[in-house]
């Protein structure tokens, strides 16, 4: 019996730039599902006459600004890394790469300044807890984001210089970060 | 990235230090059938305890009026009854099937992110154990010590983010590791409602984490305002326990019911495009879990009937769209699955005028009983909401999630029957296993339908009700779930003699149904890489297209 004829070894089909690409649906739907229910409860507390924010408590403008305009810099660094390995510029890589870790590390020192500043408590009613989950899931993925960095790095100057799509999934994490952070600052730091 | 297991040598080192060995091969293993067999066998587990939960549970209910479990006691076994049936049984089991062949029938060499998908089951696996602990001590869904209800609501989170790693794992396999020749078209039937499941699993988890996360900082910082503490938990966590979210773990099953109708009628499958369809439509279901949609609401009442003004229009519109979206349209993706059966099952000659009789075994069996009882749960769950019927608040949602879940438990174990020549090396013994198919669908039955007569009676989703005519009704529940008990423990005992070699009549062969997939081009078991030599694809059903073209040419040869 005639069996089935074997086909040409398989190409790469990008699977770590799909992976990225359906990882950051999986963060979209996460922040998505919390902002939705940061929305009701706000407007049920609006509805019921309440003040949403507590009293005495202001959102720092700054910190929270610079870190919405941090994160396209942030980008661009994660882009030119992939640029800069395309033309086997190994210096600018690694540079690119090490600034990108740099800027992600600022932003989560600049949330932390943001606590600090706000003073919230989280047993504090409605407000304190909700602020601190949300904006704590994002710090907790701005970790995996730096750890992210740290392995893509690791792996370039370890030799591996002709894989690119490692370099292509890093950028699309912290794309995917960048609206996450968008919808975050609006939601929580503007909108209030 | 490719990890692939080799295996390894072992002579000349102690009897002990080889099975220390080999379980640790097992344990850290990256080949997706050990991975998705570790993940069935501990579903099974979990499905196991779950039905001793149910048992207690219908056992308790006999009497509508004594209680014999205090009351604390009992909203953890109705907690634990939700979790099992959902994350302890249908979630493992179809993850596990998918996981374990999915990359089989892809052609490919390995899974996409084979240490992912291993963290995802152990995540799980640490979950489950985890939410047991916090369920037997009073921690589960409106549970009363504060320390086992934030144990609770990790370990959902770990279990969130496992399902999570698996969707991601799945999908990406499926768009990026096929054979040369396959296109998206060209996936089999189970492959494609893996890929719906996998993506539904990275739409919702993420949502049920956040939410998680939610009432984790709320209830662990003592604040318990914004969500109302551990009685909270169901009102913003319970949709992922409920209908028609639940519609989405059960896809896999449908998809083991989709690829094995073809080859039980020796056929092509007809409109491979509508039963994908078919499949995706009831992936709607996940969209509830990803609204969060908890209770739909549809009241009827001669007012639906009557339209006034442009207000009455809309405000009757929102009430009738989502659950017309959310429940009827994955409804009427069963259905589509429903009608291709009959166009399969439709009796045809072949060319020498012969009729084509079909090859009947237990998988199909299985997969065939588990989607009618899914279309069943399906149809309670579209009629619950519907408020003139007055079925909100009884049994009708257990009934409608036992007949889902263990539906769904029934389609995989028709897939484990079907595959088990590929992931053991030995086809399980299908005169035995045949009728524990039947026995299993007699269980589902009296375990689910008893309480669709009861919900229309009025009993209330708690224990007591004081109506006595009911208690018959709750017998038979009893009787189901133990039949289902019964069918679950003899399956896993079949199975067990598979895996240890005890039947030896049951040997497999490469291809013992005749399949039309190339998984079934490989060797029984298949080997480490599953492929010696990766298929060139041509069309959908690459096995019969080549075993049709050997059939002519043998016949051209004989003349």
């Amino acid at each position: 019996m005639e069996a089935l004829a074997a086909g040409p070894a398989p190409a790469p089909r990008n699977q770590l730039t799909i992976g990225a690409v359906i990882g950051s649906m999986a963060l979209a739907m996460l922040t998505g599902g919390m902002l939705a229910v940061w929305a009701v409860k706000r407007s049920a507390s609006l509805a019921d006459g309440e003040a949403w924010l507590p009293s005495g408590v202001t959102v720092p403008e700054v910190p929270t600004n610079v870190m919405l305009i941090a994160f396209p810099a942030l980008c661009s660094f994660a882009q030119w890394a992939i640029w800069s390995a395309k033309r086997n510029d190994r210096a600018n890589t690694v540079f690119a790469l090490g600034v990108t870790a740099f800027i992600a590390l600022l932003i989560v020192n600049a949330q932390a300044f943001v606590y600090n500043q706000m003073g919230v408590v989280a047993a504090d009613g409605e407000y304190g807890s909700m602020f601190y989950a949300i904006t704590g899931t994002f710090m907790a993925m701005m970790v995996v984001g730096l750890l992210l960095s740290a392995v893509t790095a690791f792996r370039y100057l370890a030799g591996r210089t002709r894989d690119l799509e490692i370099l292509t999934a890093h950028a699309i994490f912290w794309y995917a970060m960048t609206a996450v952070y968008s919808a975050i600052w609006f939601l929580v730091y503007v909108t209030k | 990235m490719t990890t692939i297991d080799s295996s390894h040598a072992a002579s000349g080192e102690s009897s002990l230090t080889r099975l220390l060995a080999a379980d640790v091969d097992w344990l850290t293993s990256s080949d997706h059938k050990k991975i998705g067999r570790l993940f069935m066998g501990a579903g099974l587990l979990g499905l196991l305890a779950t039905i001793v939960v149910n048992l207690l549970i219908a056992a308790e209910r006999i009497d509508g009026g004594t209680a014999i479990i205090d009351s604390d006691a009992w909203t953890q076994m109705l907690s634990s009854q939700r979790v099992g049936l959902i994350f302890g049984a249908a979630l493992p089991m179809a993850a596990g099937l998918a996981i374990a062949v999915v990359p089989l029938q892809l052609g490919a060499r390995a899974i996409a992110f084979p240490r992912l998908v291993a963290s995802g089951m152990y995540l799980w696996l640490g979950g489950f154990i985890l939410s047991v602990i916090a369920l037997a001590n009073n921690g589960g869904l409106g549970g009363g010590d504060a320390d086992m209800v934030d144990l609770f609501l990790a370990a959902h989170g770990l279990m969130a983010l496992g399902f999570t790693a698996v969707g991601t794992s799945l999908v990406t396999s499926v768009l990026t590791n096929r054979a040369p020749g396959m296109t998206m078209r060209r996936v089999p039937a189970f492959t494609w409602s893996a890929m719906v499941f996998g993506l539904g699993l990275v739409l919702v988890m993420p949502v049920l984490f956040g939410t998680l996360v939610y009432l984790f900082v709320d209830h662990r910082s003592g604040a318990r305002e914004a969500f109302g503490g551990n009685q909270g938990i169901t009102t913003w966590a319970g949709w992922v326990f409920t209908q028609p979210t639940t519609f989405l773990f059960a896809i896999p099953a449908l998809g083991v019911f989709a690829e094995l109708l073809p080859v039980t009628f020796r056929k092509r499958m007809p409109m491979r495009g509508l039963v994908f369809a078919g499949l995706s439509l009831v992936g709607i279901g996940a969209l509830a879990g990803t609204s969060q949609q908890f209770r739909f609401e549809v009241p009827w009442e001669g007012s639906q009937l009557y339209l006034g003004g442009r207000d009455d229009v809309r405000t009757k519109l929102y009430d009738v769209l989502p659950w017309a979206f959310f429940h009827l349209l994955p409804v009427l993706g069963a259905v589509i699955l429903f009608m291709t059966m009959a166009l399969v099952a439709k009796p045809e000659k072949n060319d020498d005028g012969e009729r084509i009789s079909p090859n009947v075994t237990a998988g199909f069996l299985f997969s065939f009983f588990g989607f009618g009882m899914i279309l069943v749960g399906m149809g309670g769950a579209v009629l619950e909401p519907i408020v003139d019927l007055g079925l909100i608040g009884t049994v009708m949602s257990e009934a409608s999630l036992v007949y889902i879940a263990y539906g769904t438990v029934l389609g995989i174990m028709g897939g484990v029957a079907h595959w088990s020549t590929k992931l053991w090396g030995r086809a399980l013994d299908m005169k035995k296993a045949a009728p524990l198919a039947l026995l299993g669908v007699a269980g589902v039955v009296l375990a689910g339908f008893p309480h669709y007569i009861a919900a229309f009676n009025d009993q209330p989703g708690g224990l007591a009700y004081d109506n006595s005519d009911l208690q018959i009704l709750n017998i038979l529940v009893l009787v189901g779930h133990a039949l289902m008990g019964l069918s679950v423990v003899a399956f896993a005992g079949l199975l067990a003699s598979v895996v240890l070699g005890g039947d030896a009549a049951g040997t497999a062969v490469d291809d013992p149904f005749d399949g039309h997939t190339i998984e079934w081009a490989t060797t029984s078991p298949a080997p480490a890489g599953n492929f010696v030599d990766v298929p060139q694809i041509t069309s959908a059903e690459p096995m019969l297209d080549m075993k049709t073209a050997n059939a002519a040419s043998d016949a051209g040869s004989a003349s």
